[in-house]
């Protein structure tokens, strides 16, 4: 929101960043820089280093090697940690504190909160009566996001991690949870979010970094990923051999699950249509369009399924 | 509530505190060794069974003495132990970690709320020795004894903090509850250490509770000698402090995944 001069445009910038535990290299020399007032998503299966980054660019751990700065300054400085909220998956929040006393506590942490009675409304509270007044323990899985979501907010940071936000909520309520979202990039906040819904990515990013292996493997907007990896899952009875669907152009993975095969394809309807005129006992067909973290597992893992089929 | 401007470190301070004290009073687990347990065994041992005297004192003003260490005893390791071993277990910690709040604000608001609670412990022994054990201290007796015992969570404080940081989620309240035990009994703080085994008697004067409890007994008027009580518990706390310290930046280095 604010933009002071010298810090450049960057909300936060990674810098050949490497993380090793033991003998796991966790960032690979990663480098990132993130725009202020975008919304970047990042993507990649589990252990690609997702985690590690965001926990780095929260001053929640130094990076073996490489920078991290968060507003051009170190992420555990005081003053870059007041511009930030953070959402993040949480085991357990302490249980008997209401929610008006977790948020007031939050916001007892910033020089300037928003108002108790905006971040009651943020989270999606307002209008069911007596809520704040509730234990956090009494609350289902959906409604405790929304209230880590208004202490993500109590601050009111001008840079917004959200981590997997929407775990746990209903349709309705995450289609709510995004228009919120879309809000706060309106009002020129930096939003950096994980998930691993495609649809999620697709709604809320200007930008989408795929990570796998601590290294950066795509980078760009929704629909210039999509054209990489988009792609379907077919899912069917038959009798051909895998080594003649995989001889099909676009066939990106094919492999026997008990006696059903599974293919991935980007060329879903050609490969359909040659294996409909090859095998007529064809059965069970299913299709899925593939989940875009899905497919990078698929690629990432093709090499290894297929020397154990 | 806006008596310190937000964000300014005090004001963090009052906030943690208040809600460390909201979450302890909503918490049976752990009113227990704080309050109840004090209670009861001084109601029992205190005033309905002792009517002697123990080191030239009456045993009721004796015994409030001894059972206001136990309670603060109790309040501080298991306050700081357990609450933060399963926060930290918990994520908790982690979320906390990434706001501005300053660490020594979240360890502060639990060492209040400890203090707090330890002294409505005494406050609560001290009512029942007025009323029922005749105990009569005058206005300066019942400020030392007050200040002593607050103060002297700090050795406590600083051992609970140890074992939240080295123990697990699940283990720490076992831990502590292994600590606190055989702690207090080898102390005297159940039994006088006059009418304690030999050998515990020889073994009191190393645990931090015994030397609380002695300046409990000095501050209500017992005629004994002050010997470096105060020291031993100033060396206890820098020791447990110094692990707990290590423990803590064992931590967040980042050896989280």
């Amino acid at each position: 929101m604010t933009s002071d001069a010298g810090a450049g445009s960057s909300a936060v910038r990674l810098d050949d960043v490497r993380m090793r535990f033991g003998d796991v290299e966790a960032l690979a020399g990663l480098t990132l820089d993130i725009a202020r007032g975008k919304a970047t998503v990042l993507l990649g299966p589990n252990g690609a280093g997702k985690t590690t980054a965001i926990r780095l660019m929260l001053g929640l751990g130094k990076p073996t090697s490489g920078s991290v700065q968060v507003f051009g300054a170190d992420p555990q400085a005081p003053a870059a940690r007041r511009r930030v909220g953070v959402m993040m998956q949480v085991a357990k929040v302490p249980e008997n504190l209401k929610v008006i006393e977790h948020i007031d506590t939050f916001r007892a942490y910033y020089p300037n909160p928003l108002p108790r009675a905006e971040l009651v409304e943020l989270a999606g509270l307002a209008g069911l009566a007596g809520y704040e007044r509730r234990f956090f323990g009494r609350l289902s899985g959906g409604e405790q996001q929304r209230v880590l979501f208004a202490l993500a907010m109590a601050g009111n940071p001008d840079l917004l991690f959200l981590d997997e936000p929407t775990v746990g909520m209903d349709v309705d309520t995450r289609r709510a949870f995004w228009k919120q979202v879309r809000r706060l990039k309106d009002e020129g906040r930096t939003i950096l979010l994980t998930t691993h819904y495609l649809e999620e990515a697709d709604a809320l990013a200007d930008r989408i970094v795929v990570l796998d292996h601590g290294r950066i493997i795509a980078d760009g907007s929704p629909s210039e990923i999509k054209k990489k990896v988009s792609g379907h899952r077919i899912t069917c009875r038959t009798r051909l051999a895998l080594a003649e669907i995989r001889a099909l152009a676009g066939v990106t993975l094919a492999l026997h699950d008990d006696d059903l095969t599974l293919i991935d394809t980007d060329h879903l309807e050609a490969v359909l249509r040659a294996m409909l005129t090859r095998d007529e006992t064809l059965s069970d067909l299913a299709i899925k369009g593939a989940a875009l973290e899905d497919a990078f597992v698929a690629i990432t893992n093709a090499g290894k399924s297929e020397e154990s089929h | 509530m806006s008596l310190f401007p937000s964000g300014s470190f005090p004001a963090i301070l009052l906030a943690e505190t208040r809600s460390e004290v909201r979450k302890s009073l909503r918490m049976p687990a752990y009113l227990v060794p704080t309050l109840v347990l004090p209670a009861i065994i001084y109601a029992v041992f205190g005033l309905m069974l002792n009517n002697g005297r123990i080191g030239g004192m009456a045993a009721p003003a004796y015994m409030l003495a001894s059972y206001g260490t136990l309670g603060i005893v109790g309040a501080s390791l298991f306050g700081m132990g357990v609450s933060v071993a399963v926060e930290r277990g918990q994520g908790w910690l982690t979320l906390k970690a990434a706001t501005p709040m300053p660490p020594l604000a979240y360890f502060g608001g639990k060492v209040l709320m400890c203090m707090a609670l330890g002294i409505a412990s005494t406050a609560l022994l001290s009512i029942m020795g007025v009323l029922f054990g005749d105990v009569r201290l005058d206005a300066g007796q019942w400020a030392m004894l007050f200040v002593t015992l607050a103060a002297g969570s700090a050795p406590f404080c600083a051992l609970g903090c140890a074992i939240g940081y080295l123990a697990g989620p699940n283990s720490a309240a076992g831990i502590t509850n292994l600590l606190y035990l055989p702690l207090s009994v080898c102390s005297g703080l159940w039994v006088p250490v006059e009418g304690l085994p030999k050998i515990m008697q020889h073994i009191a004067p190393w645990l931090p509770p015994y030397h609380l409890s002695r300046l409990a007994l000095h501050a209500i008027g017992m005629p004994i000698p002050l010997n470096n009580h105060a020291w031993f518990l100033a060396g206890y706390t820098a020791l447990f402090a110094w692990l707990a310290s290590l423990a803590f930046k064992r931590q967040s280095r980042g050896s989280w995944g």
